[in-house]
């Protein structure tokens, strides 16, 4: 039994998206639309939340928007006291649909942006969507919602950051969040045609800083470096099961987006029991707690309260053993790995983009 | 950023004050976070709105607990400027 309760759910409401980008955080195996939980589970699912302890809500996907209850949803949410996010590529946010979220509640918009340069954003979207996206930008301002944009960035676009930052402003963004690609799933499976050289990462850290600065009070700005360039592992999440949920679009309830991949886990679903359950009594959430699962290096490592012994996906995905020491971590004996994943770079090539096909797609 | 007593602070557009009722504290709610307040951070910016200054914030909690609270108040709504919560408007 754990005393922590959650304080954020990720609903992943659907796996269906226009966009093909392929650093996609969704996992390589996607929900088809006939899998997906209907109106009446997702609503359960965040009322059963809300009595857990969550305060913020991400109303996220593949493209949220997608989902024709999306409205129904979002004003249950808001009569629970949730704080919600929509988490857009901005395509199909219309000024009728973006009116009726507004008037179902719905606080804050979350667009993505691929690039500032219009032809690299669509050639990573893998499909048009520049203009389309200013203009939900436009109707996002208008109508007065919070404002976030979201830019995962990459070899592709990383010393564009610069006027990515300036165009972001220019769209009127509150809040910027400038996320360097994660690779688990999808980004992994490009991650030779995405990563950055660590001059660019030195170059953008510069950049980002002297933006931070100027935009102050206007635009808030996230930046943090990528984990591969860092020393030690990020605490992902404050720790597994800790303050976070994400239910996937069929009903699965995981301590962060990137746990299926975990094989060696199975998830609850919550069309068969309640979150709180699911968060309290389930192996999987019980699985990472703590430290008692922890190994060397981690076991007797003065960090392991602060970082955990960093992500449990990255660990499983690079070295096939969810509980040994994230291999970023500089006290890894893996961290080898990471570091020949920095140097092996090769030149732009095609990108593997992120598809849901009718046949599972596996690395 | 430190604000002063002439400071007028108000909330950042985006964040909202609410009541959490699981664990029965008032909490300031904003994109992608939360900060759960005590009651006296929570009588603080329940005063906040843009329009009263820092001043008058002081001198309206030093009536209703009776002590002096300019350095509490001050440095109360400084943090949460240097954490972007608050402007000075």
């Amino acid at each position: 039994m754990t005393s922590d309760r959650p304080t954020t759910l990720l609903a992943e409401l659907t796996h269906r998206c226009p966009l093909h980008c392929p650093y996609c955080s969704n996992p390589l195996e996607m929900v088809r639309a006939d899998g997906e939980l209907a109106t009446e589970d997702w609503k359960r699912v965040f009322t059963q939340a809300r009595a857990l302890g969550v305060l913020q809500l991400g109303l996220s996907g593949g493209e949220p928007l997608i989902r024709k209850d999306l409205e129904e949803l979002a004003a249950h949410a808001r009569g629970l006291g949730l704080y919600s996010t929509l988490v857009t590529s901005g395509l199909g946010l219309t000024r009728p649909r973006a009116e009726r979220l507004r008037d179902a509640g719905l606080e804050h918009i979350q667009i993505s942006i691929q690039d500032s340069d219009p032809e690299v954003a669509e050639k990573i979207a893998g499909v048009s969507s520049v203009k389309q996206k200013r203009a939900a930008a436009a109707i996002v301002r208008e109508l007065g919602f919070a404002f976030s944009i979201n830019v995962v960035l990459h070899r592709a676009n990383l010393d564009r950051i610069g006027p990515i930052i300036d165009l972001a402003a220019s769209l009127g963004a509150d809040r910027l969040e400038l996320a360097n690609t994660q690779y688990y799933g999808w980004g992994l499976s490009n991650r030779s045609w995405l990563m950055p050289t660590r001059d660019q990462i030195v170059r953008a850290q510069a950049v980002a800083q002297e933006a931070m600065h100027r935009y102050r009070g206007t635009m808030q700005m996230i930046f943090v470096l990528p984990d591969y360039f860092e020393h030690y592992p990020k605490a992902c999440y404050g720790g597994w099961g800790k303050l976070y949920i994400v239910v996937s679009p069929d009903g699965r309830v995981l301590p962060c987006h990137g746990a299926t991949q975990i094989t060696t886990l199975s998830f609850d679903n919550a069309r068969d029991h309640s979150l709180d359950y699911i968060w309290h009594e389930s192996a999987a959430f019980q699985a990472f707690r703590g430290d008692a699962w922890m190994r060397e290096p981690c076991r007797s490592c003065p960090r392991k309260t602060v970082d955990f012994g960093g992500c449990r996906c990255q660990a499983f995905a690079l070295t096939g053993d969810a509980a040994n020491t994230d291999p970023v971590c500089t006290l890894s004996p893996d961290r080898g790995m990471i570091d020949a994943a920095i140097v092996e770079q090769t030149e732009p090539a095609e990108f593997r983009y992120r598809i849901l096909s009718a046949e599972p797609q596996r690395a | 950023m430190t604000l002063t007593l002439t400071s007028r602070p108000a909330l950042w557009r985006l964040a909202r004050l609410d009541y959490d009722p699981v664990r029965k504290r008032p909490v300031l709610l904003y994109p992608e976070g939360a900060v759960l307040l005590n009651e006296t951070g929570a009588a603080i910016l329940e005063l906040v709105d843009g329009a009263r200054t820092i001043a008058d914030i002081v001198e309206l909690l030093g009536q209703r607990y009776g002590t002096d609270v300019t350095t509490d108040v001050t440095e109360y709504l400084s943090d949460l400027a240097r954490r972007e919560l608050i402007r000075d408007v």
